[in-house]
């Protein structure tokens, strides 16, 4: 990995470590004492401030429930001896985070007397946040020093973790995969024990009273957990049984649960056949059959489509509200920013605790947009990303459609344009801070711009020809249409993104283009040549990467490189000169002989990238490449990306982040099958725009583009309906 | 009601919805139980008829001819005579005759002379040892009855110097079949136990169904008796189809009684499921589980539970083994209950057996699923 300017002084002493050391909280803490006065300026007028900015209105959606006038007021009362900090940004940050809800608008703004730090120095979690006249509630949940190892040897799983969780308020549980997430669920569900460290949750031991405490908690696994060959109601009862409901209560909590989850057309369809969204609303129905204190969900947003998102966050909003304390944890950094409070975890240490806007605080007015771009080519977003990069004071860069995203190490002055080379019309304009910001800032930035991987390249001759094709590409499996007449072509080092809520026919194309699957009917091409003819010519010109790890997790790394150079066809100094590149370029040299299956996951995906641009292809396909990853390793592969591209390689992508998408010159938007929308992600987003929504997210627009499919196929099949009716009665 | 007998009601509807939805429960649970018992009813047979044989006729005396016949006849072989024994040197070497009986030249000379000794040649092919014994024995029976025949024939009395009257009791025909298939039924009821409850425990764990169980009030021991009672009907269901199959298509005897046989059979199958229960909380895996159910279920059984292996001829360490295994004492209880009866000095303590077996699996089981989900 490259340190890159992530190892450049920020000013804080976390920030100044290089990017892959894990700080230590008591590190950390020093950079957290958060200016709060921002925090609380929160409820500034959010309409006219959205209107600057493009990345903040999916948050503004992601927590719908509207602070109510007087909560507002009491925030606004708060947020007083904040006023400079209100002037100091001009974009939309504040209609963001004027939304996390009332419960925290009302009783968790910071005393503006006491700047509280996130995490104290001794590594336990934020001192209560009391707002004026407001009591803490009393914490459901108290940990210390909680330490979990699975098996002898390695890293604990959990280290040290001390936190404590009120009730009324959405707990973030925050980290990418390994972080620990899991583990501190189980522990809180009293499913696990943890090895060192004391615990309670609803005033119980868990270790030693977990029946008492499942009678009083509802949890929802990670794995959908119930019935699938159960149909909904059938699974209802199930729960409502085992819970104890009484049958008095019966009819009523169903009709209520129903209703509440929008699944009441659907009582009789088995679970197995319920869409993401939906599996994850009986899951939670289930898990609120008694109404439990205690709400936890592990990883509830997994698989489910950005709709069904907004609306599981909208439930479980209302039943924070009702004051039942939920535990939330997610991967996905953006909804963080929904939370109430957070605890963000990184390889078992917890890294933060506290407000989210705590955290964002940290690296306000350093995160800036390069925009004025729009009158270059596509590839130029890259170059200049790259170059910022290598800037001193830029800690962290991405690609947000057509323009540049920059954090700055603190104390950092703002980045020379013209050493980015980003043209006449290039301007710096100050956002809003994210929550991924100040991850990356604690962790000391992201990796460097420049790509090993791509320097290591010979550049793509100009082919003159859409590299990748795809003509009426349609299957059917029996009855059912899982891609219908997809058409799209890609031009060379251009990177393509498939989007689109699962089962929508995503995957099943993404196949149709490796030849890993027959269409029936259509055409893919790869560089002008049909996948699934000729010998494989068309698929020696490929690199492809599989969502799911596809390697063999039995044998080494080195073993897994020499055996995919060989499958590729490499031979003598040229094999060992690509595989000998790859370990250097991915660092796995100290794991060489480690078991695949025995990597973290980000090295299991450097090296699954690596298996698959061995042979330099001259088209890449990636399939969600970077589910799940820490930020900083997403940040490597992107760049690894980018600097490929600009060698005149051509990228396939699948994702359903939307920060990903980002990167895509352009995106194909696939919905039921069909190709409902295509364009940059900037047209996309400025197709549905409205004067109420001025500025879409790529999110927001992802959701208009199959709400407005789904209206049209609805109004077709009324017009279908009264045509038929006409034709009966004539 | 109480709350817990409740959480174990809905357990067992939930179960029974599943089996009635899940073709995999009705395959192992109804079909294999068929398949097994056709099976190893018609491919365990250790009787033996229509061996081939090659007759060497190197004598074309009427006797040696007469001789012939005897062995023609019989159905325990199916016979082809030829002059010479090169003739059948290529299929002896093939296997596609077991032997040869050569009456030679001399035949008829030796025959005439008073006291003289068995004047024809039996070889067997020995790479099957059983079918060797078999084919002497059976020539030496033709050979005596030809002769005492043929000398009431003349009149005379056919001189035998020991009379051997055997008495075989409980299984009189000497069927291979009766005392093989019963110990046959609790090779196949183990497999099916196993297999029934190891896959569909551990399918729990795969899907994340069992964690999401085991957060709500539901303790393991209610978890694992709600499972337990749908898949022992389906069991004892198994039971009576493997029973049934053995009565009416292979003509078994069955002297107990039908109670019996279920107060035996509900003990054995108490031990088969926890052995699937067992199996599947360690594994968590339906992969491993089902290779796991077959390695540790079926295997053991066969070779130690007295199926066809005596465990009283068994090395005493192994035989202690075979203690272990549930299936011992069900084989045991089963060739009493179809060849001799309602035996209750000889069924009681195999029960106790099979009901220690059982108590032990399930003890495990539920150490294991207590509230340990990784």
């Amino acid at each position: 990995m490259n340190a890159g300017p992530g190892g450049l002084p920020t000013g804080s002493p976390a920030s100044a470590k290089p990017a892959p050391a894990q700080p230590e909280p008591a590190a950390v803490a020093p950079g957290l004492v958060a200016p709060t006065a921002q925090a609380a300026s929160a409820p500034a007028a959010p309409a006219q401030s959205m209107s600057q900015d493009s990345t903040h209105a999916a948050q503004a959606q992601s927590a719908p429930v509207q602070p109510a006038p007087v909560q507002a007021a009491s925030a606004q009362a708060a947020s007083a001896p904040a006023a400079p900090a209100q002037s100091v940004s001009q974009d939309s940050t504040h209609a963001a985070q004027a939304q996390p809800a009332p419960a925290q608008a009302g009783s968790s703004q910071p005393d503006p007397g006491q700047p509280g730090p996130g995490l104290s120095s001794s590594g336990q979690p934020g001192p209560a946040l009391s707002g004026p006249g407001q009591p803490e509630p009393a914490a459901i949940i108290t940990a210390s020093g909680l330490v979990l190892r699975y098996g002898k040897a390695g890293p604990p799983a959990l280290d040290g973790i001390s936190a404590s969780i009120r009730p009324g308020r959405i707990t973030g549980l925050v980290g990418p995969d390994g972080a620990g997430k899991t583990s501190l669920m189980r522990l809180l569900a009293g499913l696990m024990d943890a090895q060192e460290g004391s615990l309670s949750v609803l005033g119980l031991n868990p270790a030693t009273h977990s029946r008492e405490l499942h009678g009083r908690i509802g949890y929802m696994p990670q794995k959908f957990g119930l019935y699938e060959d159960l149909t909904v109601a059938e699974n209802l009862r199930l729960y409502s049984e085992v819970r104890g409901l009484p049958a008095a209560e019966r009819a009523a909590t169903f009709e209520r649960l129903l209703g509440f989850t929008g699944l009441a057309p659907f009582t009789t369809r088995l679970a197995g056949r319920l869409s993401g969204g939906m599996k994850q609303k009986l899951g939670l129905a289930c898990a609120m059959i008694k109404r439990p204190e205690l709400l936890l969900l592990d990883e509830p947003s997994v698989g489910v489509d950005p709709i069904s998102r907004r609306e599981l966050w909208r439930m479980v909003r209302a039943l924070a509200d009702e004051g039942i304390g939920v535990v939330w944890s997610t991967s996905y950094l953006d909804e963080a920013e929904g939370c109430d409070e957070v605890l963000l975890l990184s390889a078992g240490k917890l890294l933060f605790s506290g407000r989210p806007k705590e955290l964002t605080s940290r690296v306000q007015g350093r995160v800036l947009q390069v925009r004025g771009l729009s009158g270059h080519e596509g590839g130029s977003r890259r170059a200049v990303l790259r170059r910022a990069l290598s800037l001193p004071g830029v800690i962290d860069g991405v690609i947000q459609g057509r323009h540049v995203r920059l954090v700055l190490g603190a104390g950092a002055p703002p980045p020379d344009l013209a050493a980015m080379r980003a043209g006449d019309e290039a301007v710096l304009t100050p956002v809003a801070p994210r929550f991924e910001d100040a991850f990356l800032d604690i962790l000391g930035g992201g990796p460097g711009g420049v790509s090993a991987l791509a320097q290591g390249m010979q550049s793509k001759p100009e082919s003159g020809h859409n590299m990748v094709e795809a003509r009426g590409l349609t299957k059917r499996f029996g009855e059912f249409t899982a891609a219908s007449d997809i058409t799209f072509s890609i031009r060379q080092g251009e990177i393509f993104g498939l989007l689109g809520p699962n089962g929508a026919g995503k995957s099943t194309t993404f196949k149709m283009m490796c030849g890993l699957l027959k269409p029936t009917g259509g055409q893919a091409l790869v560089d002008s040549l049909v996948l699934g003819k000729g010998k494989g010519a068309a698929r020696a010109r490929l690199g492809y990467m599989a969502q799911k790890f596809s390697l063999y997790g039995t044998l080494s790394v080195r073993q897994n490189l020499d055996f995919f150079s060989g499958v590729y066809g490499l031979a003598g100094a040229a094999r060992s000169r690509a595989v000998e590149g790859m370990i250097e370029i991915f660092g796995l040299g100290p794991l060489l002989s480690a078991s695949a299956d025995e990597l973290p996951l980000g090295f299991k995906q450097r090296l699954a990238l690596a298996c698959a641009v061995m042979h330099e292809p001259a088209v890449l396909f990636l399939d969600e490449p970077t589910s799940g990853v820490d930020p900083i390793t997403r940040r490597e592969f992107w760049t690894h990306i980018n600097g490929m591209v600009e060698r005149g390689v051509t990228v396939m992508v699948t994702t359903h982040f939307m920060d990903e998408a980002e990167y895509c010159d352009r995106i194909a938007l696939v919905y039921r099958g069909r190709v409902i929308a295509m364009g940059s992600p900037d047209d996309l987003k400025e197709g549905v725009a409205r004067p109420e929504l001025p500025d879409p997210s790529l999110e927001d627009a992802f959701i208009a583009l199959v709400e407005r499919d789904d209206e049209q196929r609805a109004e077709k099949e009324r017009a279908q309906a009264g045509a038929a009716k006409s034709v009966a009665a004539a | 009601m109480s709350a817990s007998l409740r959480r174990v009601a809905a357990i067992m509807v939930k179960e029974v919805l599943q089996i009635v939805r899940d073709p995999s429960s009705i395959l192992i649970g109804v079909i294999l139980p068929i398949f097994l018992t056709l099976l190893s009813g018609f491919s365990t047979n250790l009787d033996i008829d229509h061996v081939s044989i090659g007759l060497v006729l190197e004598d074309s005396s009427p006797e040696a001819r007469d001789l012939a016949a005897s062995f023609t006849a019989t159905k325990y072989f199916s016979v082809r005579v030829a002059h010479d024994r090169r003739v059948f040197a290529k299929d002896m070497i093939s296997g596609k005759v077991r032997g040869l009986v050569v009456i030679p030249q001399t035949f008829s000379r030796d025959l005439a002379q008073a006291g003289a000794s068995v004047p024809f040649q039996v070889i067997a092919d020995g790479s099957e040892p059983n079918t060797a014994q078999f084919l002497q024995n059976y020539a030496q029976g033709v050979w005596l009855s030809w002769m005492q025949v043929r000398a009431e024939g003349k009149g005379e009395q056919f001189a035998q110097p020991v009379r051997l009257i055997p008495r075989t009791w409980y299984n009189q025909e000497l069927v291979s079949l009766n005392s093989l298939l019963p110990g046959g039924m609790a090779i196949n009821l183990t497999l099916i136990g196993a297999l029934l409850t190891a896959l569909v425990v551990a399918r729990e764990w795969e899907r994340g169904t069992m964690e999401a169980m085991l957060a709500t009030p539901v303790g393991p021991l209610e978890m694992l008796a709600g499972k337990l009672a749908p898949y022992f009907l389906l069991g004892m269901g198994a039971m009576l189809i493997c029973l049934g199959i053995t009565l009416v298509v292979f003509g078994v005897p069955f002297r107990g009684s039908i109670l019996a046989l279920l107060a035996v059979s509900a003990v054995f199958m108490v031990s088969a499921l926890g052995l699937g229960l067992f199996i599947s909380s360690v594994a968590r895996n339906q992969f491993v589980a089902a290779q796991a159910a077959i390695l540790a279920a079926f295997l053991p059984a066969y070779f130690l539970s007295g199926y066809v292996f005596e465990p009283s001829g068994m090395p005493w360490p192994i035989e202690l083994l075979s203690r272990i295994i549930a299936a011992r004492y069900y084989v045991s209880c089963l060739k009493t209950l179809f060849l001799v009866g309602d035996a209750w000095a000889l069924l009681l303590p195999n029960m106790g057996g099979m009901a220690l077996i059982a108590l032990v699996l399930l003890g495990l089981t539920l150490k294991n699923t207590a509230r340990t989900v990784a």
